[in-house]
């Protein structure tokens, strides 16, 4: 998928005026952060399990190779064929080229953000295999022509209303305006998609490393059917996704569902081992496994390393307030939201996202709710200073930040300055005691009025002893 | 012993509020603390250090510890400020054992207003007679860095004049975040409007928070709107009761 994380500033007035999306958004609340609030309180040890989680992923990244060969070895002894990919290209390239060995035409397809990256559909499309998305969500976007806008829920961005115009424009069918009727036409005409897919293409949650095994968590039972009807499989997903044991899962398990959409357990896990045996009567006949990279293993070792914890639920961008207020489109690639902001520049390079890592309030709300507490807000400042020490940051911000470092070290002249400041602003702030605008601050008042200060500093009135 | 409390008013309450200080530094006397008000003190190197400068925050740093670190306590009206002392001061010091050593002793001696007065100083009652109907808005370092959240409120119900209208989402970011405010005013206004939006629904008559940025960026969109009745004031005024516009 094309980076346009760049445009970010502009995305972000677009969507604030998108009504449709606006009342879309609205409902974020009550399903996912409240839908979290309700169940996340199950786990009597929270706090513990949190900890063992992280513990987990970081026993994981911090022997990533050694986990990674376990695992290969695991699934290649139950018959399944390990593909390593360094970039997206290369997992389109397997992904055609094993639809070509094996005469595939057809392929269906779970969710999965990873084929996102590679923009694998297009690429697939291109190679004569018509992929269908099998997900309710990304059905509906494939219907749409769109990307999705979020890591669990892809169409949150859209309502009811426009799901039914676009079925009733693309299936050719009498509108429907229920959510039932609505699903029941999604599976009506995915049933045929599912039966004659040559290849199933999914994701991977998890890769356990004791097993071999691809383990998907899922709520529609689609992916059961991607993964088993069809005589080929081909799971895709990212190298840091290995965990060492199925116990490790179970911990990993009672987080994610209760993260991600307020569900104690989702309605499938389904853990796919090796290809289908001789005694077996159901299953793919051929299981390949694509790990990809693109950029992650860089991050190993490194001071931004904690951000491969990620299990993907999404917990992140349902409460950040950006992420609220103009959805997940903004942010220009795969990931939106607070883990977005961090994972684009780091996997698409810094330079091409200058917006993601200043566009938080670091309120904290994302690593107060993440399973796997990655320090978001530490992470987002840790790439702002790499913005600062490569120069790019706005010559006009450089020069602030030096300035008020340099004030702040000279207390005599910082106490004449911030004089000076009190006075001015009270002075523009005229008889209504506010200023309605400031030069060099527009970005503030362009929405507010700016409640004008005393005219004396603190020190000031402290030292002349003033004590009221 | 009486303790000994270095009060760092924070450069926002400094140039902007400065009657937030004087009702802090009556909170502290009432509860029995002596207050010190180090002359040359200026910003806690916040607004730099999260905008990237690393290298300006550790000398910021540095300067503070110099000046605060002789006191039994140090405190400050404002949960983001402390939480820069608390918790990424010592941050700042990793590769330093020494230095690390005595931040992280400093941090330790260091707190948010209400949460010294009630875990601390053990203030039983507030000294002001302040009546109204309240709403107050959790900002998010002090709330999520320093667990602010009940401190206030044990505070605000020991006053019989006062009535807490709890909103919905007090626990949201209002939109503020420093440099973002300015950054990305739109999406900033936006976050600030929601805020506005729960606070009148709260139909309490003032707006009380613990943040002078949160609440200037809150006021700043109310005023904008048209609402200039609703009352915008620091914990601190609501506790000590100054009288507005006493000192300005």
């Amino acid at each position: 998928m094309k980076n346009t994380s760049v445009d970010f500033k502009n995305q972000v007035t677009i969507k604030l005026a998108d009504a449709k999306l606006q009342d879309a958004l609205s409902r974020l609340q009550s399903r996912f952060v409240e839908g979290r609030s309700a169940v996340i309180s199950e786990i009597h040890d929270l706090q513990e399990t949190r900890d063992a989680a992280a513990g987990i992923r970081d026993r994981v990244l911090n022997d990533l190779e050694h986990w990674l060969l376990q695992f290969e070895q695991q699934a290649t002894a139950r018959g399944a064929i390990v593909h390593w990919a360094e970039s997206g290209e290369d997992v389109n390239r397997i992904v055609a080229g094993i639809a070509a060995q094996h005469g595939v035409k057809t392929a269906s397809k779970s969710k999965s953000m990873v084929s996102e990256e590679c923009g694998l559909n297009d690429a697939l499309e291109q190679a004569g295999v018509k992929v269908m998305e099998t997900d309710l969500g990304e059905y509906i976007l494939q219907l749409a022509h769109e990307a999705p806008s979020h890591i669990v829920a892809p169409v949150v961005h859209k309502n009811k209303e426009e799901i039914s115009d676009l079925f009733a424009e693309k299936h050719q069918l009498p509108r429907k305006t229920g959510i039932a009727e609505l699903c029941r036409e999604a599976r009506e005409v995915l049933r045929p998609a599912f039966l004659n897919a040559e290849m199933g293409i999914s994701g991977g949650n998890f890769l356990v490393a004791e097993t071999g095994s691809v383990l998907i968590v899922t709520n529609e039972g689609n992916g059961r059917l991607v993964t088993t009807l069809p005589r080929v499989h081909v799971a895709i997903t990212g190298i840091e996704k290995v965990v060492p044991t199925l116990e490790d899962v179970s911990t990993l398990l009672r987080l994610l569902p209760r993260s991600a959409t307020g569900q104690s357990i989702t309605n499938y896990v389904s853990v796919l081992t090796g290809n289908k045996a001789k005694e077996d009567h159901e299953g793919p006949e051929h299981f390949h496994i694509i790990l990809l990279d693109n950029g992650r293993s860089k991050l190993i070792g490194g001071e931004m390393q904690e951000m491969l914890r990620c299990i993907r639920c999404g917990a992140c961008m349902n409460h950040c307030p950006v992420y609220q207020n103009i959805g997940g489109h903004a942010y220009g690639w795969v990931y939106p939201g607070p883990m977005g902001s961090i994972l684009t520049p780091l996997l698409g390079g810094i330079e091409k996202s200058p917006d993601l890592p200043n566009a938080s309030t670091f309120c904290g709300a994302c690593s107060a709710v993440c399973p796997v507490k990655i320090p978001l807000p530490d992470l987002l400042r840790k790439l702002r200073v790499k913005q600062l020490e490569n120069g790019m940051k706005s010559r006009q911000e450089t020069f602030m930040l030096r300035a008020w470092a340099w004030l702040s070290l000279h207390p005599a002249i910082y106490a004449l300055a911030t004089r000076a400041t009190a006075r001015l602003l009270r002075l523009l702030g005229g008889r209504d005691k506010l200023l309605h605008i400031l030069p060099g601050a527009s970005g503030w008042t362009d929405g507010r009025d700016l409640p004008a200060p005393a005219g004396q500093t603190f020190r000031e009135m402290y030292q002349q002893g003033k004590r009221k | 012993m009486q303790m000994r409390v270095g009060f760092f008013v924070t450069c926002l309450v400094d140039t902007m509020r400065p009657r937030i200080g004087f009702a802090a530094i009556r909170l502290l006397e009432t509860a029995g603390c002596e207050v010190v008000v180090p002359a040359r003190q200026t910003c806690c190197g916040q607004p730099g250090f999260n905008s990237g400068d690393r290298k300006s925050a550790r000398t910021m740093a540095l300067k503070f510890l110099a000046e605060f670190e002789a006191f039994d306590y140090v405190v400050l009206p404002s949960g983001s400020c402390a939480g820069m002392i608390r918790v990424h001061y010592p941050d700042l010091f990793r590769d330093d054992p020494a230095l690390h050593q005595r931040f992280a002793a400093l941090a330790q001696r260091t707190h948010e207003l209400t949460d010294f007065l009630v875990n601390v100083a053990r203030l039983g009652k507030a000294p002001g007679n302040f009546r109204g109907t309240l709403t107050y808005h959790d900002s998010c370092s002090g709330l999520r860095e320093l667990d602010v959240y009940k401190q206030p409120r044990a505070l605000l119900a020991t006053m019989p004049g006062v009535t807490l209208n709890e909103m919905v989402e007090s626990t949201t970011c209002c939109g503020f975040g420093g440099t973002f405010s300015v950054k990305y005013g739109e999406l900033s206004t936006r976050m600030a409007d929601n805020k506005c939006k729960h606070i009148t629904e709260a139909h309490a008559n003032t707006i009380v928070g613990g943040d002078l940025g949160c609440l200037l960026n809150i006021e700043g969109r109310l005023r904008r709107k048209g609402d200039h009745r609703t009352r915008v004031l620091h914990v601190a005024e609501v506790l000590a009761d100054v009288e507005p516009d006493a000192t300005g």
